[in-house]
């Protein structure tokens, strides 16, 4: 193993003193002199038609600037691939789910606007909605868009190997129905932009984007400038995870729509409750899931029917669709599988990415159905995983599934190990499983998720390196940290190629007028991609300085060595110099030349077949094995979630205790999804739009966490790291419903598991 | 229009503000303090935590005429000069940040807290801050934080 100076250090966030001074800006802390407050008018109807908007009275308000609504647009739509390009920055015709936004003011503060908003008189014609997408396949049913047939907005339908002969040679065969909540990202900072629209026509803005280029992009097209005006600058983010932040939303189109009509900065921040009932959320899955097994508890086939909850707009979704299925032939041996997924709209709110991406889903349908079987079978949890993994390929080997995903590192056999013996699993019946009215039980998952992801055409992934003459370095990338950590993360890569001190490695967020252009945060793809694509301009960086050392001592550049900020001939130690020395003398060599380094990210570019399923969705995969120990009360049918130890194959923890947060973190919003984050939907209207009503975790909630990490090096990963977190988010529900089922003999299949359905089902069992 | 005397990180303001203007909107907007954050605007995340006379209160609910006479402090009063803070730095060594938008109001959360309670337990450090959501760390580092802070605190 190589010894590393600052790789595997427990060092504190390049930017912890901004956050932890309230030095920090976020898009909402931005102003300009001479700005104006862009409030939206949202549909009071999840499926309308617009039949007139009149404005009159809203523009005789004293202070109101500017007022638009969807015709302002020009027809303009936009969406994730050019034939599902159906949504508009304002609704022109109808609305397709409850407060899509119609209109927008501007005005010269925030009150007004606001009151401006309020005398706009829409009227609508309502229609009858769909709510259900099971429903919403029917025929006759509402139709939501009328350019595909009965609401189907995408679908895949995959077959692997021969399910019908798998299942007829089965031992053992289930059905079962599963159903994942409506969960949302619950990051605290609501979207926001400041926009400026300047009359030589180049578009500035400020906005809270964890993707800022998908953005760039947005506004480049809608308002026709060339990409070379388009300047977002990246503040500090508050939280993505997905979906909303991902996007463009109708408050940036308006922002700056109303800046160009007005010449004005104009200013939108988002309420919590606007973007808790319109955020882009996860998609709620239906899962009808088969599998099959032998005696032996081998896995025969696995047969999932998905018909996901997609709301109005199509937005990521045929991503989402795909994500859903193409892991589901990791982290077990499978060799028959197919996949028939349903992406339906509805006149809900809009279903789109979240951390975990499609994969939590159908990954807790099918470990919670293995153990199911497992059961009847009479084979211990942790006995089925181990014969179904997938082994640690050897060096230089590939593991490769039915569907043609690629492994070259998997450590799910030493991760389930290690979960096993650690005290939270092996002294499990030593542990008392009654206590009053509480039953306690633990559980057990292996799952996997990829990194680095792959989307199509947005693959450019770059980064720069200027060497200044004192010896620190600047780092250019296009890549964003919405709170993961990966600026740090990056510093440190660079460092370490370099040789010289995190400190000296210096950072700043994306300017699309100087970074280079990159996909942003998600699909856990930025340490792995942009992390290489740093590396490679680091040793860049280092071959120009090497050179130079080497001519000054008139030695081979080969025999030069740069560390802990030293540089020194291997062959004679006694000559060397500090690395800002080195700096000085390159920069000051008189040739005119400037030490940069850039390089980009190559990582998995071999085909990749979406429509069908077939190839790596990501570089490499990590893999988690987790327990969890709660107690439930089967008088209240409240859950109390006491342990989870986790052992993670995160390839290699290059900032643990970044890696570490990512993970504790995760497996706490995990935690939420499965027992209390849930949208109650009445007919396209959110009934709680509350931090309180939909419930995430607070500090009470959270039971201690053990983390194991487990070392594979993976070969494609900068000093062989795969993802860290996305791992989490997807093992933590089936630990959790696997340990209430130790507890009550129950198993739930629908998340949250609340304390009504747990109360209800105690009361069915007897 | 209301005339207010505030006293916000040991300076005196004196302002005249509209009855429905919140204290959090006379923090961030008129004093143009804009480390105090908002989030729900329903006191429901404690992103804008701040103390007033000594007691961690939600920015949000409270009226800015209600703060009248009082001492606020905010977390741009917490570091001296360029010195932190001891529970500043505490969650700058020990991870207990990661978007930082909850930052703010969670150190300011942890401050009433040690300033009521220096050696708080596991479980009075998570009631501490039960009124502060964070959606990234999983509180497991901020609580490993604020204990580190208590025993640094403790120790000068």
């Amino acid at each position: 193993m190589a010894e590393f100076s600052v790789i595997g250090q427990r060092v504190p966030r390049v930017d912890a003193k901004e956050k932890v001074t309230g030095q920090a800006k976020y898009a909402a802390d931005y102003s300009l002199t001479d700005m104006l407050w862009c409030k939206l008018v949202r549909s009071p109807y999840p499926h309308a038609r617009i039949v007139n908007i009149d404005t009159s009275q809203a523009k005789k308000l004293p202070g109101v600037k500017g007022i638009i609504t969807g015709k302002d647009f020009g027809g303009w739509t936009w969406g994730w691939m050019p034939k599902t390009r159906d949504e508009p920055p304002l609704a022109v015709d109808k609305v397709c789910y409850m407060a899509e936004s119609v209109a927008g003011v501007a005005a010269v503060d925030e009150d007004t606007a606001e009151e401006a908003a309020e005398l706009i008189k829409v009227d609508y014609e309502e229609l009858p909605g769909v709510f259900d997408p099971e429903e919403a396949m029917k025929d006759g049913a509402p139709q939501v868009h009328d350019y595909v047939k009965n609401n189907i907005s995408v679908q895949y339908h995959w077959d692997f190997g021969d399910v019908d002969r798998a299942f007829a040679e089965s031992y053992l065969v289930r059905e079962d129905r599963f159903r994942t909540a409506r969960a949302t990202h619950g990051y605290l900072e609501p979207p926001a932009i400041l926009a400026y629209y300047d009359p030589t026509g180049y578009i500035t803005v400020w906005a809270s984007k964890q993707s800022p280029y998908f953005h760039y992009r947005h506004l480049a097209a809608c308002f026709k400038v060339p990409l070379s005006r388009v300047r977002v600058i990246q503040p500090f983010i508050g939280g993505g995870f997905g979906g909303t932040k991902n996007d463009s939303l109708a408050g940036d189109f308006c922002a700056v729509l109303l800046s160009k009509i007005t010449g004005r900065p104009v200013k939108y921040v988002e309420s919590m409750e606007e973007e808790l009932v319109t955020s882009r959320r996860r998609h709620s899955f239906v899962i009808y899931s088969r599998m099959g097994v032998s005696k032996d508890g081998l896995l025969k086939a696995i047969q999932h029917r998905v018909i996901a909850d997609g709301g109005g707009y199509t937005a990521i979704g045929p991503l989402s669709m795909y994500l859903g299925g193409f892991m589901t032939t990791l982290p077990y041996h499978l060799p028959n599988f197919k996949y028939d997924v349903y992406r339906v709209f509805t006149n809900n709110p809009i279903g789109a990415a979240m951390r975990g991406h499609g994969v939590t889903h159908t990954r807790f349908a099918a470990e919670i159905q293995m153990e199911m079987l497992a059961e009847e079978l009479g084979i211990d949890p942790v006995e089925i995983r181990m014969r179904n993994a997938i082994d640690q390929p050897k060096p230089g080997e590939i593991y490769e599934t039915i569907n043609k995903v690629t492994l070259k590192t998997c450590g799910l056999k030493q991760a389930i190990k290690e979960a096993a013996q650690d005290p939270l699993w092996r002294d499990r019946d030593k542990m008392p499983k009654k206590g009053g009215n509480i039953s306690w039980g633990v559980g057990l998952s292996g799952t996997s998720y990829s990194g680095g992801a792959r989307q199509m055409g947005h693959q450019a992934c770059a980064a720069i390196i200027r060497l200044c003459e004192d010896g620190t370095v600047n780092l250019i990338t296009g890549a964003t940290d919405c709170g993961q950590g990966s600026d740090t993360v990056l510093c440190m890569i660079a460092a370490e190629e370099l040789g010289i001190k995190l400190e000296d490695v210096a950072i700043k967020r994306v300017d699309s007028a100087y970074t280079p252009v990159d996909p942003g945060s998600y699909g856990s793809r930025v340490t792995i991609l942009a992390g290489q694509a740093t590396q490679k301009a680091a040793r860049q960086v280092k071959k120009q300085l090497l050179e130079v050392a080497a001519q000054n001592w008139q030695a081979k550049a080969e025999d030069v060595e740069i560390r802990l900020s030293e540089v020194y001939l291997k062959s004679d130690p006694s000559k060397k110099m500090p690395f800002s020395k080195l700096a000085r003398i390159a920069c000051y060599s008189g040739t005119g030349a400037v030490i940069i380094g850039t390089g980009y990210s190559s990582y998995g570019l071999e085909p990749l077949d979406i429509n069908n399923g077939i190839g790596n969705g990501g570089t490499s995969y990590s893999f988690t094995a987790q327990t969890a120990r709660v107690g439930v009360d089967t008088e209240t049918g409240q859950i109390t979630t006491t342990d989870f130890t986790i052992a993670s194959d995160c390839g290699r923890l290059l900032s643990p205790i970044q890696a570490e947060s990512q993970i504790e973190g995760a497996a706490v919003q995990g935690l939420g999804q499965t027992l209390y984050e849930d949208f109650i939907m009445d007919r396209g209207r959110t009934i709680n739009p509350t931090f309180l009503g939909y419930k995430m975790p607070h500090a009470l909630d959270v039971p201690s966490i053990k983390l194991i990490d487990i070392v594979t090096d993976d070969p494609d990963g900068p000093f062989g790291a795969k993802e860290a977190s996305e791992g989490s988010i997807v093992s933590a529900p089936p630990a959790v419903v696997s340990a209430i089922h130790d507890a009550t003999g129950i198993w739930f299949k629908e998340l949250p598991v609340t304390p009504e359905k747990v109360i209800k089902a105690l009361k069915e069992r007897t | 229009m209301r005339e207010l005397n505030l006293t916000v990180n040991n300076q005196s303001y004196r302002l005249s503000v509209p009855p429905w203007r919140t204290l959090l909107e006379v923090i961030r907007e008129d004093l143009g303090l804009t480390g105090t954050k908002e989030g729900c605007g329903l006191g429901e995340c404690g992103a804008c935590t701040v103390l007033m006379d000594g007691r961690a209160v939600n920015s949000c609910l409270v009226l800015a005429t209600e703060a009248d006479g009082r001492e606020i402090t905010t977390i741009e009063g917490l570091a001296q000069g360029d010195k932190l803070h001891p529970i500043q730095q505490a969650f700058l060594d020990h991870g207990g940040l990661q978007c930082g938008f909850c930052t703010p109001g969670m150190i300011m959360s942890a401050k009433a807290l040690l300033d009521k309670n220096p050696t708080p337990t596991e479980e009075e450090i998570k009631q501490g801050i039960a009124g502060n959501l964070c959606r990234c760390t999983g509180y497991t580092k901020i609580i490993e934080s604020i204990k580190a802070a208590a025993k640094n605190m403790e120790a000068k």
